[in-house]
């Protein structure tokens, strides 16, 4: 792919500094080329800057191309265009058009100084997609240090955004701090200086950036790899220490309050409440090692979900896959189950959705997220579209079940509950509405949807634990199938109907050696698209097998 | 109003004698039209020449001071035909689009312009939308000025060269009494750079004088016998001053030394990607001095034949360097030599590709294969044999890694929901043909939507459905149209045409308020207010006047359930004939322009405002992303959630969010899942917002009290 120079450059031969900007367009690309324009000629450098406008800006791949010499009294003659192996500096805005930079052959080994911001914004292709559709930035990462002369890469973007400025700001900072041109930092500073809106703010983002590229680029050159990529974090970096296994000591340390238990690990509620579930941690904590982080993390979704009754139900469904499990297999099999098992009970009903919604920790958190600030008044509008199906799916079973068998009486009532409700939240009617249905949770697992989720999941997992004798890892990855599950409506009816055709591969392979391999195949395929097309047709090539 | 304001850059226009003018390519132009003492301009806009007309939008001050008019024309062809004032008045005249689409459009007037021929300076820019980040079909503009018999300059890539070639190309015109085309190419119109500017010129004659006195000659007009007489005329008199103008004035230019054994003829447009290739080859420094002789053609077209054999002169081969294809110009030089009866050898597509952009990499393996076939002697031995084959590294493959990231609509784009409907009226429906057309609304093509089958010229979207019409058709045709290219030429090409031939498709008008994807210009159903044009003209009338019966207008294209419930009405109802929908919402990209330095100034001055985004709640979210098969919106991406528990990343909505209202929408129209709210932040609340938000905020605490004391909480749940 690299159509790599033929012919090199011949020694000592041109001033002329030749500097590439990759950007998504709407980054502020124009505004980084005219501010480096700026910088040059303030330093008595003559320059020139090219951009491709055009529909490319409506957020496509764009590229700005700037070249520039000593002013010595004559004009040089400057391409318009980069060219591959004759790019002195590149910034990408964004750390796949670092990599396209590459690809096109602007970054090569022997010249070119690679900056950029280490954050990424995913491209339509990369968001469609049901399961997770993302490039790989590690692989991209690995290609800059190979392809570059020197790589100079972090979060640019937050930086940006923390100072309430634009990446442009930050890009200006990263490139003046890199010590790639030979301009001094306070003629950068003066064309920021000279522009009109958002001065302050782009100086702190320009400071801030500045001092993180200065910092890589003074570091030494064997040190350079390890400091300079700095991954962005996977998780946000808080830990959830409330989950300690060993913190759980039986409630010792909760304190009672007023009959209200607050406990150093982050659970309140009514004091009896709060004994039972350490008294669950502590069931888990005689669980195998490797089974613990996950089963908590289920079991604390699982009570959030519904109450401890349901947490013991988990339980109990756990010590299921661990009393076929063992050490020899890493517990890979109840690490599954611990994982799934949580998922699977806490499927998305009205009743969820509602109390999820009506919680002060989700009020708090959209205050949070739209930067409420000040005397500002927040309003929240939801929006459902609940249908016959969620309405039957929250009626006791036989009365759910009537209403189903009847498609007159089902289509009448679809009429009158089918169509799309704004609920205002902030507000007393709204809220109140959808606090009454987050208080069915108490009848739950007296309603129609509990009992077809339960027969769902019994069924599932029955057929996971009925392999596990004759093929342990195929056990696993039918457990893993659960992934599958997912959306509301038809979503969910199109979810169900590829886990259902993944599940149906199994007659298929069954008996193979590579039977889990498969599995964990058709399962990949069903994420790759909408409809499942790409499911079809690994199933077809596993018929022909 | 458009996307970029120029009344800074305005100002440049105004500089005097002597004085330094900096910026833009396309300025440099508009600035040398003054300088030059044109009369009138008129144009189409488009990449890469649209800012040349919003300058000129923004500088009616200055061409009022100066006697100048200027017209946004209704098309190209508008543009073209515009430059008959120059056919019997002395006056300069310049129309400007983008091309090849621009010359298309404008071939009927340019051949009858062209046939006539000018007394006053008739020039038209056009900018060259060829190579990387094109928008278009690759085709040259070339052909238009052979055919048509106009000259075509395409100058170095430049300031002082193409404001000089402004110069030239107004004088050549009278010279020849032809109309003349100036060729910028995408990167030259938006070069920055630097030139010593002169004072501007009245116009010798205004439109307003020569209104007053009228003047016409017969023997100037296309109608027989005048159009032989031309066609004449043409060969035996205009051609012959061309070619005297352009050797007598040095347009052609001449580097590096006299004599050699081989040499490069190129268009002016490409001298710099040859410099810099003969740069990299050690042939030539910073400042361009080079050791191979260089002939470049200023004015591609015509040729002037001794010229170019004497610089053959002593030669054994001559490589040209022209940039697409056909080879007009080598095929010319070829045929010169041979009739001369010269053994120079004319090579050029033999060492540069025949199709596709001459890029620094191409040119440099181009001249470079020429140098080492015909000249080895002359290059570096470095050059000449390399040591390394490779450079020794091993970069590992990205291809299968990067995602492609073509254009797509803009966050907030009133367009995305006319799409989500359509694709929504198509689950229901089955699959329909769909015409497209030109304009923001063709990024339906792309992924998530995947819409639409063809696109075969601005305005035509309906035409291009024309011939899907049959009793026997059980679906009808689906076509798109933007309002700019409704207005250019849709309403006539495509409305008329379909109420005439009593067409039974769906035809969709998107109307977005603006020509929006040229960059924001008004257009007769703008909504805005235009000191100098008439607008709010509504489409819907236009379209009833041309005799459709059917039609709808919707007025936010947002509300999705009504925008399919009209496309499924429009696709099922027994009404026969065209069935029209007006879709109109404000474009997103100009309506933030405008509206959030308002609304921030209005919030910082202490004013009640409500501001809309929308958010996801990550916990209700299940991370299967069928709203973004249903948005490709920027702001709405994924996010990685800190829970092991969780296998697939979650929606997510960014600060950039505008809170159109799409999401929510579409959540509601699909019955997609229930994670999309709005959030309204009233800024600056008034007394009653405060009491009765501290009232309901009062009660929902207690609300959430009384279940949360019964139940256990977990901190970061």
């Amino acid at each position: 792919m690299l159509d790599r120079p033929r012919t090199p450059a011949p020694a000592g031969a041109s001033e002329v500094i030749k500097l590439a900007i990759l950007a998504v367009g709407g980054q502020g690309g124009g505004v980084l080329a005219d501010w480096i324009i700026d910088v040059a000629e303030r330093s008595d450098y003559l320059a020139q800057s090219t951009s491709v406008a055009g529909v490319a800006q409506r957020t496509g791949a764009t590229i700005y191309y700037i070249e520039m010499a000593p002013d010595r009294g004559r004009l040089p003659v400057f391409a318009l265009s980069p060219a591959q192996g004759d790019v002195d500096i590149l910034i990408a805005a964004e750390l796949m058009e670092a990599g396209r930079a590459i690809m096109r052959g602007f970054v090569t080994p022997d010249r070119t100084t690679l900056i950029a911001s280490s954050h990424r914004i995913a491209a339509v292709s990369e968001k469609i997609l049901p399961g997770d559709g993302r490039a790989d930035s590690a692989k991209v990462r690995e290609a800059a240090l190979a392809a570059s002369k020197r790589f100079i890469a972090f979060d640019m973007e937050q930086i940006a955004v923390s100072a309430g400025s634009v990446i442009s700001a930050s890009l200006l900072g990263a490139l003046a701090g890199s010590g790639a041109l030979p301009f001094s930092r306070e003629t950068y500073e003066q064309a920021i200086l000279a522009g009109e809106r958002g001065v302050k703010a782009s100086l702190a983002a320009f400071a801030a950036a500045y001092d993180r590229a200065a910092d890589v680029s003074s570091s030494k050159p064997d040190e350079r790899a390890r400091s300079v990529i700095s991954p962005p974090p996977l998780t946000p970096p808080h830990k959830d220490e409330g989950l300690e296994v060993g913190a759980s000591d039986g409630g010792s340390g909760s304190q009672v309050r007023g009959g209200t238990a607050v406990s150093k690990q982050g659970v309140s509620g009514p004091a009896s409440q709060v004994a039972g579930w350490y008294a669950q941690l502590a069931r888990v904590s005689r669980l195998p090692e490797p089974v613990r982080e996950m089963a908590i993390r289920g079991l604390k979704k699982v009570v959030d979900y519904q109450d401890l009754a349901y947490g013991a139900d988990y339980l109990d469904q756990l010590d299921r896959a661990i009393a076929f499990d063992d050490a020899g297999h890493g517990f890979a099999l109840s690490i599954a189950a611990a994982k799934h098992l949580a998922n699977a009970m806490c499927y998305d009903d009205m009743i969820r959705v509602a109390d999820l919604k009506t919680r002060s920790s989700r009020v708090a958190r959209v205050r949070r997220e739209v930067g409420v600030r000040g005397d500002a008044v927040l309003r929240v509008t939801e929006y459902f579209h609940p249908r016959i199906e969620e309405f039957c799916g929250t009626m006791p079973v036989r009365l759910g079940r009537f209403i189903e068998d009847r498609p007159g009486l089902a289509a009448f009532l679809d009429r009158r509950i089918n169509r799309g409700r704004r609920v205002r939240t902030d507000g007393m009617i709204g809220f109140a509405t959808l606090w009454l249905i987050g208080g069915l949770r108490r009848w739950r697992r007296k309603l129609l949807r509990h009992a077809v989720e339960v027969e769902h999941l019994d069924r599932w997992y029955a057929l996971a634990l009925s392999h596990v004798p004759a093929n342990y890892a195929l056990a696993v990855e039918v457990l893993e199938c659960r992934r599958l599950i997912k959306g509301y409506s038809d979503t969910h009816a199109r979810a169900h109907s590829k886990f259902d055709r993944v599940l149906s591969g199994l007659e298929l392979v069954k008996g193979r050696a590579d039977a889990a391999d498969w599995i964990r195949r058709l399962r990949e395929a069903a994420l790759k698209d909408e409809k499942g097309e790409m499911l079809d047709g690994a199933l077809k090539t596993v018929a022909s097998l | 109003m458009a996307e970029r304001s120029f009344v800074k850059e305005v100002e440049k226009l105004r500089l005097g004698e002597g004085q330094e003018f900096a910026g833009e390519g396309i300025l440099a132009i508009t600035k040398a039209l003054l300088q030059c003492g044109v009369g009138y301009v008129g144009g189409y806009q488009g990449a890469p020449i649209s800012h040349l007309m919003d300058v000129l939008a923004d500088a009616q001050d200055i061409l009022g001071e100066l006697g100048v008019h200027f017209e946004a024309s209704a098309s190209e062809a508008t543009a073209t035909a515009m430059l008959a004032a120059s056919v019997h008045y002395p006056i300069r005249g310049a129309a400007t689009f983008k091309s090849t689409v621009g010359t298309n459009v404008a071939s009927d007037a340019l051949a009858n312009l062209a046939s006539g021929g000018v007394t006053g300076g008739a020039l038209i820019i056009v900018g060259e939308d060829y190579g990387e980040g094109s928008s278009i079909m690759q085709e040259r503009s070339h052909a238009f000025a052979m055919k048509s018999q106009v000259w075509l300059l395409d100058p170095r890539p430049n300031l002082p060269s193409i404001v000089k070639a402004v110069e030239d190309g107004f004088e050549l015109s009278e010279a020849s009494n032809t109309p003349v085309m100036l060729l910028v190419r995408i990167r030259c119109c938006h070069v920055h750079g630097r030139f010593v500017a002169k004072d501007n010129k009245r116009p010798t004659m205004t439109v307003a004088e020569a209104l007053s006195a009228p003047r016409r000659d017969t023997g100037r007009i296309v109608l027989p016998p005048a159009s032989f007489l031309h066609e004449k005329e043409k060969v035996e008199k205009r051609w012959p001053a061309a070619v005297d103008f352009i050797r007598s004035r040095k347009i052609n230019e001449f580097f590096g030394p006299a004599d050699g054994k081989v040499g490069i003829v190129c268009q002016g447009g490409m001298y710099n990607a040859v410099i810099r290739a003969l740069q990299r080859l050690g042939l030539a420094d910073t400042y361009g001095d080079t050791e191979v002789p260089l002939y470049v053609l200023n004015a591609a077209y015509p040729l002037v034949d001794d010229e170019f054999l004497t610089f053959c002169e002593g030669k054994d081969a001559v490589l040209v360097v022209e940039e697409g294809q056909p080879n007009y110009i080598e095929q010319s030089f070829a045929a010169m030599l041979h009739k001369a009866g010269r053994d120079t050898k004319v090579v050029g597509k033999e060492f540069l590709p025949m199709a596709g952009e001459y890029t620094g990499q191409v040119m440099l393996d181009g001249i470079g294969g020429f140098l080492r076939t015909h000249a080895a002697h002359l290059l570096p031995a470095a050059v000449r044999a390399p040591n390394t084959a490779g450079n020794g590294h091993d970069i590992p493959d990205l291809t299968r890694v990067v995602p492609g990231r073509p254009p797509g609509f803009c966050t907030g784009c009133p367009e995305r929901p006319i799409f989500a409907a359509t694709k929504l009226v198509e689950q229901e429906l089955g699959k329909h043909h769909i015409a497209s057309d030109i304009g923001c609304h063709l990024f339906s093509i792309m992924p998530p939507f995947e819409l639409g089958a063809t696109t075969m010229g601005y305005g035509l979207g309906p035409a291009s459905a024309s011939a899907f019409n049959s009793p026997e058709a059980k679906k009808r045709s689906i076509s798109f149209v933007g309002d700019g290219g409704f207005w250019h030429n849709g309403l006539t090409s495509s409305i008329g045409n379909a109420v005439f031939n009593k067409n039974d498709g769906v035809i969709v008008i998107v109307d977005n308020y603006y020509s929006a994807a040229t960059g924001g210009q008004d257009i007769l159903s703008s909504r805005a207010d235009n000191r100098t044009k008439a607008t709010k003209h509504p489409i819907t009338e236009a379209v009833k006047g041309m005799g459709v019966k059917w039609v709808r207008q919707i007025d936010r294209t947002y509300d999705v359930p009504k925008m399919r419930a009209t496309l499924k009405e429009a696709l099922t109802t027994g009404e026969t004939g065209p069935k029209v929908i007006v879709a109109s919402s404000e474009c997103m990209l100009n309506r933030q322009r405008r509206e959030r330095p308002l609304v921030d100034k209005a919030i910082k001055g202490g004013e009640r405002v409500v501001k809309p985004r929308f958010g996801v709640d990550e916990d209700i979210c299940t991370g299967d992303h069928a709203c973004m098969r249903l948005s490709g919106c920027p702001s709405l991406s994924v996010k990685t959630l800190d829970d092991p528990l969780r296998d697939d990343p979650v929606a997510h909505i960014d600060q950039s969010c505008v809170g159109c209202g799409n999401c929510g929408e579409v959540a509601d129209a699909a019955v997609l899942c229930p994670s999309f709210y709005r959030a309204d932040t009233v800024h600056n609340p008034g007394g009653w917002d405060r009491f009765a938000d501290a009232m309901r905020r009062k009660a929902i605490g207690m609300l959430q009290r009384l279940r949360e004391r019964r139940r256990l909480t977990f901190a970061d749940a």
